[in-house]
């Protein structure tokens, strides 16, 4: 009698909401966010220390890996805004009916995704004047 | 039947006595990093790749020196408040719970301050 009842929840046949994904993601990057920080503070400690360590500091993202970061931060934190914005209504009590919440679940990922890119369409372009 | 008093349940605090505040400073903090965080974007893309000197006549600037320890300050301590629900989410032994609690306070504190020192040598002119 007991094997006949579904194991909640069954993870071969489980389909992911874009609820509790997008969920998922607003603690990644708020984690990913955060390990961020110590890298803006070496950038203002850089600046701090004069023209050679401003260089020196530049000079380490000259590689794919910490320009893949950078993407990854400036996504992260335009994710993390709408998414918090949308978490904001929340707390007011606002936007919990479903279809609204998968509205602005689309809209943000929409959003971020449209500020990431053009974020760096200005600031590719403007390293390419400068090159 | 709640064994709670009336007044306890009116006031609100669980046994901690400082739950709401905690939530409410992370929504304080979140509510000033979204304009504070749009500045720092656009400031970021017009320095990338640009000339030392630039950069720092640009942070020397009032404004800007206010905007950047606002950012970072309330960056520090939104991630602080965020980091902390994370731990005390996922690690349940005390002894781990509490030291990872312990590092993630005294290394934002330690760059908060770095970050404070880093903008007023620069405004300074050191």
């Amino acid at each position: 009698m007991q094997k006949e009842r579904p194991l909640s929840p069954h993870l071969q046949v489980y389909k992911p909401q874009l609820t509790s994904m997008l969920s998922i993601l607003h603690r990644g990057t708020g984690v990913f966010l955060a390990l961020g920080t110590p890298v803006l503070v070496l950038w203002l400690l850089a600046l701090a220390g004069g023209a050679e360590a401003y260089v020196n500091f530049q000079a380490c993202f000259n590689n794919w890996f910490a320009q893949l970061l950078v993407f990854g931060w400036t996504y992260a934190l335009f994710y993390h805004l709408c998414n918090g914005i949308r978490h904001l209504f929340w707390d007011v009590g606002r936007g919990f009916e479903i279809e609204t919440l998968y509205t602005s679940g689309k809209a943000v990922m929409l959003i971020s995704v449209l500020m990431t890119a053009v974020t760096w369409y200005f600031a590719v372009s403007r390293l390419g004047g400068a090159a | 039947m709640s064994l709670r008093s009336p007044l306890s349940k009116a006031v609100g605090l669980g046994s901690a006595k400082h739950g709401f505040s905690h939530w409410w400073w992370q929504r304080v903090s979140a509510i000033a990093l979204i304009p504070l965080s749009i500045w720092f974007v656009f400031s970021v893309v017009c320095l990338v790749g640009g000339e030392y000197q630039t950069a720092v006549d640009w942070l020397s600037s009032p404004f800007n020196a206010t905007l950047m320890l606002l950012f970072v300050l309330a960056a520090l301590f939104h991630g602080q408040t965020g980091l902390q629900v994370v731990i005390e989410d996922y690690v349940h032994t005390k002894w781990v719970n509490l030291s990872i609690l312990l590092l993630i306070k005294f290394a934002s504190a330690l760059l908060a301050i770095l970050a404070t020192i880093s903008v007023f040598k620069v405004v300074l002119g050191g």
